[in-house]
């Protein structure tokens, strides 16, 4: 055994870490530790600076919170009887979003069994790219499409006055919201182990009916979670239906009615409220109650994507 | 050896034909009208794109000429708000990845991301008024709205960062942990190196977001017009209010009236090339990155 | 062999994960500067025990570790400093596993994090290493290309390497053939066999005839429980003190 290859006695001293380098060390520790935790003070810091400002007119004796929420009646700069009644705004919130989804869910959830089932993988990568790129559409780009292109389109198609309205709104939405339901929908297919198609394929079903009668059950909870949060971007969206769907704050009619959502009215009116005044901070807290809507729906989607891990 | 092909067999063969179409077409459902819209988008902006139409200043009421002060507002706002937010997620994707046990405490954090991510634009827009520009006194400003800016893009570089962090392999940590390697030296070492392209990919995605927004920087720092010069490239100061494409954008499709028709349009073609240029590339990144891979 | 100083004992381990228990609270001692091999079929809590023994159990959330451990008279689970305890012992996995870094920089890595950071005070360390591990050669002309791009058998002695660099007392392999040629398996082994006089070697394996090749002891581990501890030409003498033994060494299961 030549002397390279002795190995070293165990020795007396171990070398030690210079104590800048441990210091230094705990400090980045606690610097991410600090930053995990951020992403709770902020949320919390939103609720509470958009809660603080609109505070002042919860409390007041005349104000009516009933009145807030299930009043028709929204009449802020009126001169002699001031009304905030917000329920034709969540109305016309809704019924963007359904529409919406109703276009989006089935064609989302469509693109994404065929993408995970039936296509080619060159294909798949292209079609995932452009998935993503229109994901990445801005909300404003999306609302310039809705005033000009699809505002013209719906007018020469059904005759309708005015080409922003509830329809439009949700077209632009629907295809806001999809590339969520897809990639979301794509994931949770493709979770769904290989064992049970190979299962299915053993016993001569065909890939629809694979698809029909054991993907689908067993994907249900990602699936359910993927149009979750597209519910959740198409409620959360501002600009693109502020220009979208016109300027009527009334419960719509049809879907060739103009309406305004909760989002939108926000933004319309928001640069001429008088800081402090009361219109002011009844737009706060129609925003807190945008808030809270979002809360509550991303809270549901993350119950029902746990409900898959927890299998 | 082929099978009979019996009436039976031809039915579902025909199922699974109609089925592969029909699905197709659901998918072609998104792509044809994306390129409908572009392709009409570029074709009514044709008339104004140009170099001119980027670096001259917005004329005759702004009816006419450019969008210089919007296009390098934007500049502005997208890059200190990714200065801000780029650490901070990173480090909280870190955390969450690495070092976050699996009690109630964490379920909370990864609760507080995810709302994070959820919440309207607008009400982001509503709390930088009343955080930024207000209780800060930072008043309307590029500090506002970058600041605003960043607590909205931070879960997209969270995401990103986690994403990368999560696929490097266990068996390194573990190879690490067994040498003595503390957490810090273990990321520092072999986890942070490898997690690189995910990050930049986040970042891309944050600064393509930050650009596109509207409604949180027309609340907090941003202005229907302001006179800059033609091509100056450092106009603004911190405390100054700010041009940003989206907004303008905005502006000019709804609040100027008797605008030249292309001008919108080619704004929003401006707009969306630089986001979907942005995007392409952080997809070009990733692909490229993964071709690299050490292991 | 020196005196017969214990340089680990184990004083009624018990290990759980959630609920289930996988050691039932098992005693033995390692002497130093022997090779004790621990047999014992799948599933019966080899590579726990060895994780407890240098607190990488901590690092599965779902662990409870009960009883006590000594190392060099140290209980390792009152330690202070952890990462000293670690690198006390130098532990072998199963998969061979390079880390995506230069080869330097795999056996460099825990020196630096010891705090050493010259190339002066690396070169040799990295040298020597590499040399007791019996991969200088083969590498010691493209030290600069990443670990992972080694073979099985070459990672798995870069490990090795790694598993040196920081002067361990005790060096500890868990079924580290399992994933490569037998021809490589058997340079390990002389590796062993020189190592074997200056370190004491805990060596888990499901080889029985690699048991009988390199140890002074063997403990056969079954279902958490040891069935026999003895010296390993008793173990595999044809008969030992139990028959479950015989059966497991003659193959009759396992």
């Amino acid at each position: 055994m030549s002397p390279e290859n002795a190995p070293d006695p165990a020795p007396a001293r171990r070398p030690q870490r210079p104590r800048w380098a441990v210091l230094g060390e705990r400090a980045i520790e606690a610097l991410i530790r600090l930053s995990g935790v951020s992403a709770i003070l902020f949320v919390a810091a939103i609720f509470f600076f958009v809660l603080k400002e609109a505070a002042p007119v919860l409390v007041r004796e005349d104000f009516s919170l009933g009145q807030f929420l299930f009043s028709t009646e929204w009449y802020p700069t009126s001169a002699n009887n001031v009304r905030y009644g917000t329920l034709a705004l969540t109305v016309g919130t809704l019924s963007v979003t359904a529409l919406a989804m109703a276009l989006a869910v089935p064609f989302g959830l469509g693109a994404a069994i065929y993408l995970s089932e039936f296509c080619a993988p060159r294909v798949r990568e292209t079609l995932k790219v452009v998935i993503e790129l229109l994901s990445a559409i801005p909300s404003v780009v999306w609302g310039f499409v809705g005033l000009t292109v699809m505002s013209k389109l719906i007018v020469t198609l059904t005759g309708a006055p005015v080409g922003v309205n509830v329809l439009n709104g949700g077209i632009i939405l629907a295809l806001m919201s999809v590339p969520v339901i897809v990639s979301i929908g794509e994931d949770a297919l493709k979770a769904v182990p290989d064992s049970y198609r190979e299962a299915g394929l053993a016993l001569g079903a065909t890939r629809w009916q694979l698809v029909y009668r054991v993907l689908l059950p067993a994907a249900r909870n990602g699936l359910l979670a993927a149009v979750l949060l597209g519910v959740g971007r198409a409620v959360g969206e501002t600009m693109a239906v502020l220009m979208a769907t016109g300027h009527a704050v009334h419960i719509p009619q049809g879907i060739l009615d103009s309406v305004r959502t909760l989002t939108a009215n926000i933004a319309a009116e928001l640069g001429e409220a008088p800081a402090g005044s009361d219109h002011y901070r009844v737009l706060f807290l129609t925003g807190t109650l945008l808030f809270l809507i979002t809360f509550a729906v991303n809270l549901t989607a993350d119950f029902v994507v746990r409900g898959i891990r927890r299998k | 050896m082929r099978f009979a092909r019996t009436p039976y067999i031809a039915r579902k063969e025909r199922t699974e034909a109609v089925a592969r179409v029909v699905f197709a077409l659901m998918a072609a459902a998104m792509v044809v009208p994306l390129v409908l819209i572009v392709g009409h988008l570029v074709y009514l902006a044709w008339p104004s794109l140009g170099w001119e139409f980027l670096v001259d200043v917005p004329r005759r009421g702004m009816t006419d000429g450019g969008i210089w002060p919007a296009f390098v507002g934007t500049l502005y706002l997208v890059g200190i708000s990714l200065v801000v937010s780029a650490p901070i997620g990173v480090l909280a994707a870190v955390y969450l990845n690495e070092y976050a046990k699996d009690n109630w405490f964490n379920r909370v954090v990864h609760l507080a991301v995810i709302n994070l991510a959820g919440v309207p634009s607008i009400v982001h827009a509503l709390f930088g008024l009343g955080a930024f520009v207000y209780a800060a006194r930072f008043g309307y400003s590029i500090l506002s709205a970058a600041l605003t800016l960043a607590i909205m893009t931070l879960p997209v570089i969270i995401a990103s960062t986690r994403e990368a962090l999560a696929s490097v392999p266990m068996a390194f940590r573990e190879a690490c942990w067994n040498v003595g390697a503390t957490r810090w030296q273990t990321i520092r070492a072999v986890v942070l190196p490898n997690s690189i392209s995910g990050i930049l990919t986040g970042v891309i995605l944050q600064v393509s977001r930050a650009a596109g927004e509207t409604a949180p920087v027309m609340f907090t720092g941003a202005v229907f017009f302001k006179s800059v010069e033609r091509g100056d490239l450092f106009p603004y100061g911190l405390r100054d209010q700010c041009m940003a494409l989206s907004m303008h954008l905005y502006t000019l499709a709804t609040q100027v009236p008797n605008v030249k028709e292309s001008l919108p349009y080619a704004t929003a073609v401006v707009l969306l090339a630089s986001v979907l240029l942005v995007n392409a590339a952080a997809i070009a990144l990733r692909v490229w990155l993964r071709g690299r891979k050490k292991w | 062999m020196t005196a017969f100083v214990k340089e680990i004992e184990v004083q009624g381990l018990r290990l759980a994960y959630d609920s289930k228990e996988v050691l039932h609270g098992i005693t033995f001692d390692v002497y130093r500067n022997e090779v004790l091999a621990v047999i014992g079929p799948a599933q019966s809590g080899k590579t726990s025990m060895l994780r407890c023994l240098n607190r990488t159990i901590d690092f599965t959330a779902s662990a409870t570790v009960s009883g006590t451990i000594r190392v060099g008279g140290e209980d390792v689970r009152r330690t202070k400093d952890i990462f000293a305890l670690r690198r006390k012992i130098g532990m072998v996995a199963p998969l061979p596993t390079g880390l995506p870094l230069t080869i330097y920089e795999n056996v460099a890595f825990a020196p630096r994090c010891s705090g050493l950071n010259r190339r002066a005070d690396l070169d040799p360390i990295v040298e020597r290493c590499l040399r007791q591990a019996a991969l200088w050669d083969e590498v010691k002309d493209r030290l600069g290309n990443l670990g992972t791009a080694l073979s099985g058998g070459q990672q798995q002695r870069l490990t090795i390497a790694r598993a040196l660099s920081h002067q361990p007392e005790i060096l500890c392999l868990d079924e580290f053939s399992i994933a490569i040629d037998p021809v490589t398996t058997m340079r390990i082994e002389d590796v062993l066999k020189e190592l074997r006089r200056e370190i004491t070697i805990v060596l888990v394996t499901n080889l029985t005839q690699q048991a009988r090749r390199l140890a002074d002891r063997t403990m056969f581990l079954w279902d958490g429980e040891i069935v026999e501890i003895d010296r390993t030409n008793v173990i595999f003498s044809g008969s030992p003190k139990s028959e479950r033994t015989r059966d497991y060494v003659s193959g009759v299961f396992g």
